[in-house]
């Protein structure tokens, strides 16, 4: 007798989300089975890879990722259009980590400023990020919002402390918004249920469980990303069904596997490489663990993850 | 959990009136009310409905389902009345639920209805020959409905077996029978057979304060044995039903568990 596999079926199904306009958006998310099960299922969107760039040039990053970009990145507006024509990106994510109160601590208005040329230079669509900084956040990104009404793009991300703002600014700009708890799944749930009191419809919102690197409590994420789609999936728990984001390169290109120089470890091998292979192997695995969205910065890493994903789906 | 509002029932006065007078104002209230409380389903409940059943059922489930995007639980012993309001049930919010059949032969012309117009049916474990004496007797009538749901053809994932709640004042030894019934109902297949009560029966004929004492507390240990369903009052048994949802793992723990 020929091999059945067994097959699950789910109560509940992970929401589609549509970023950008005419013929440049982008959808992720919609399937009603884990990641990948696509004999199981609707599997309708693949993830999508989002090339991560910044306001202002990229000092803080080891000097293998600041590599690719080294002669564009003084600029927001070249560096995009790099990703775009270059790259050829799908997505972008535009870090506003200039307007950090201990960076270069940047004005709202600044912020809108790059928002607005960085998407009247590009025709993908676009993630827009803070500083993490909460209480700067409500403010910078209440002005980047503005500056992108109407374009379909993400902003992010409403947290506990500043999300009443934020979540209006999404609303009254008809925006995308990522909510972001700290790796805490009944936090995630929480904060899920108090944007949608708000009335923001939650098929608009992303959920942000908060990334870890390999090395660093990549299993702590994977777990509770895991989690969230079963409780979406499993219990058709509605507040569980955003897709999710993992912002990656972040997390990755800070710890010391990418950062220690050839000289300082000769046994670990190439930096470069070391670099780029942190970064795919991690967002490999929370691409297991049920991301749809994905924030990364090398090139080779985002590449090997369109291999990954190709062979996947 | 779900939740069939047992509110809309003709024992109520204000209920009766409305009925009566064909006064949509009430009954639209009360439903809306159920549903915002966690109702998933509404009882209509219109009594032996011997003159004009079918129009008051008609008249009923119009009214319900103008207002609230739920399926509803026909809660009549009139086959007429039953099949008047299946015809006409709104089955995009869901599929109905005949309340009900059981084993006496003269209910049996409710599963008929249940498979021609694929409806839900709650049976009963009674046959004529009266109560049933404990949780042994409520699964062997259960066996006999099932097979009996099998002949018509309906489907036992569409039969709820109801094991026959009994007030606590008079017959407090069913109480717990009751329990084991759930448990044993389920046992009778493979998925397990899908469970409903009559919830607040438990507590009727006791003092109004203890009242939701006994039903909240009642219902818990139902669901811990493994109850799909209850008809209650969806404002009472909600906080109930969520929570113990919670502590079973069926739902996942947020501080607002209770408003979603």
């Amino acid at each position: 007798m020929a091999f059945v596999p067994p097959k699950e079926t789910y109560s509940g199904k992970v929401y589609s989300v549509t970023i950008g306009t005419g013929s440049n958006e982008g959808t992720f998310g919609g399937e009603n089975v884990l990641p990948f099960h696509s004999f199981e299922g609707l599997t309708p969107n693949s993830p999508i890879i989002a090339y991560e760039i910044q306001d202002v040039p990229p000092n803080d990053w080891p000097g293998t990722v600041q590599k690719p970009y080294k002669d564009v990145s003084n600029d927001p507006v070249s560096w995009a259009k790099f990703c775009q024509e270059t790259l050829k990106a799908r997505a972008l994510a535009l870090r506003l980590i200039g307007t950090h109160p201990d960076r270069e601590n940047r004005s709202p208005e600044d912020a809108a400023k790059t928002v607005r040329d960085v998407l009247s230079a590009i025709d993908m669509p676009l993630i827009i990020l803070g500083s993490n900084h909460a209480e700067k956040d409500a403010s910078v990104l209440v002005a980047a919002a503005e500056a992108a009404k109407d374009k379909n793009c993400i902003i992010g991300k409403a947290q506990e402390a500043n999300y009443k703002t934020i979540v209006a600014a999404a609303m009254a700009n008809n925006l995308k918004l990522i909510a972001m708890s700290e790796l805490d799944i009944n936090l995630a749930k929480q904060l899920n249920i108090l944007i949608t009191q708000m009335g923001f419809d939650k098929k608009r919102l992303i959920t942000d469980p908060m990334c870890s690197a390999l090395g660093y409590g990549l299993e702590y994420t994977y777990s509770v990303m895991e989690r969230i789609r079963l409780a979406a999936l499993t219990q058709n728990d509605m507040t569980m069904q955003p897709p999710m984001i993992g912002d990656i390169g972040m997390y990755v290109w800070k710890v010391k596997e990418t950062q220690a120089g050839e000289t300082d470890v000769p046994q670990w091998g190439s930096a470069e490489e070391r670099g780029i292979i942190w970064e795919a192997v991690t967002a490999t695995a929370l691409l297991l663990a049920g991301v749809e969205l994905l924030i990364m910065r090398h090139p080779n890493a985002i590449n090997a993850l369109e291999k990954v994903i190709e062979e996947l789906v | 959990m779900l939740i069939i509002g047992e509110k809309l029932s003709i024992i109520a006065r204000r209920v009766r009136e409305a009925m009566m007078k064909r006064d949509k104002g009430p009954i639209q209230e009360i439903a809306v009310s159920q549903w915002k409380a966690g109702a998933g389903m509404i009882d209509a409940n219109v009594g032996p409905a011997e003159d004009g059943g079918e129009e008051l059922m008609q008249w009923m489930v119009t009214t319900i389902q103008e207002v609230v995007p739920l399926p509803l639980c026909l809660d009549t012993t009139n086959y007429g009345a039953i099949e008047a309001g299946l015809k006409i049930h709104n089955n995009q919010w869901g599929r109905p639920l005949i309340n009900s059949t059981s084993n006496d032969p003269e209910r049996f012309a409710m599963l008929e209805l249940a498979a021609k117009y694929n409806s839900k049916v709650i049976g009963l474990t009674v046959g004529k020959g009266g109560l049933p004496a404990d949780a042994e007797e409520r699964a062997a009538i259960a066996a006999e409905i099932m097979a009996r749901a099998a002949e018509y053809g309906v489907p036992l994932e569409d039969l709820y077996l109801d094991p026959l709640v009994l007030q606590i004042a008079t017959s407090q030894d069913h109480a717990l029978k009751v329990i084991k019934a759930i448990k044993m109902f389920q046992e009778l297949n493979d998925p397990p057979m899908k469970t409903v009560v009559g919830l607040s029966n438990v507590s009727n004929g006791c003092p109004k304060h203890l009242r939701p004492i006994l039903n909240n507390f009642y219902l818990s240990l139902l669901m811990y044995e493994g109850l799909t369903a209850a008809i209650a009052d969806p404002h009472e048994a909600a906080p109930t039903a969520k929570t113990i949802d919670v502590i079973l793992g069926r739902t996942l723990y947020a501080h607002s568990y209770l408003e979603m």
